[in-house]
């Protein structure tokens, strides 16, 4: 899993019938300090996270079908959770 | 997943039979304008913006069909929205679909 920012949704009329529903989000991958880290994706809502919320996203498949309920469909990232806060040890 | 724009088309004659009748396209993402082969399943289009699964699940688009596909057009995006944000260089990390 990683942590990432919110930073948009996508609107779409036409998709796949698993994507219904749910929003679709651009989100922004993060390092532990907060700052961005990697490539934009586009992640399928679970928690009905919104812009600017830090987020965890799971980029394995049936882990992320599966978070939306909609196992065995095409959806190979979601937003599982908002993170309220991160403490190092 | 990510965003992507529909820049051609592959034609191939010999295939497995479970692309018969399937459109394969040239989409280039817009993160970093590399170009990869997409099989279809939403009748998208040259020019289009569309955003595309990548992996196991790109096959699950066709189900109940079993088909060889690790990139698929999952949707065809209408708009992005994105929301202001002074840390995040939107024009370098989505490309054209953020303006």
């Amino acid at each position: 899993m990683k942590i990432a920012r919110v930073i948009g949704t996508v609107v779409a009329t036409r998709k796949d019938p698993s994507h219904e529903a749910r929003k679709i989000l651009v989100v922004q991958p993060l390092d532990l300090s907060g700052q961005d880290a990697g490539e934009c994706l586009l992640a399928l809502d679970s928690v009905d996270a919104g812009a600017g919320d830090r987020v965890l996203i799971v980029q394995e498949g049936w882990s992320a079908a599966s978070s939306a309920g909609r196992e065995g469909s095409a959806i190979d990232t979601a937003v599982v959770g908002v993170v309220d806060q991160v403490r190092m040890a | 997943m990510f965003l992507a724009k529909v820049t051609g088309r592959v034609v191939a004659t010999v295939k497995n039979e479970t692309l018969d009748g399937r459109k394969l396209l040239l989409v280039r993402r817009n993160h970093d304008g590399k170009i990869l082969v997409a099989l279809d399943s939403v009748g998208a289009g040259f020019g289009e913006q569309v955003y595309v699964c990548r992996g196991r699940e790109a096959s699950f688009a066709f189900t109940p069909q079993t088909v060889p596909s690790d990139a698929t057009i999952v949707g065809i995006v209408d708009h992005v929205d994105i929301e202001p944000d002074p840390d995040v260089d939107v024009d370098a990390d989505i490309g054209e679909a953020g303006r």
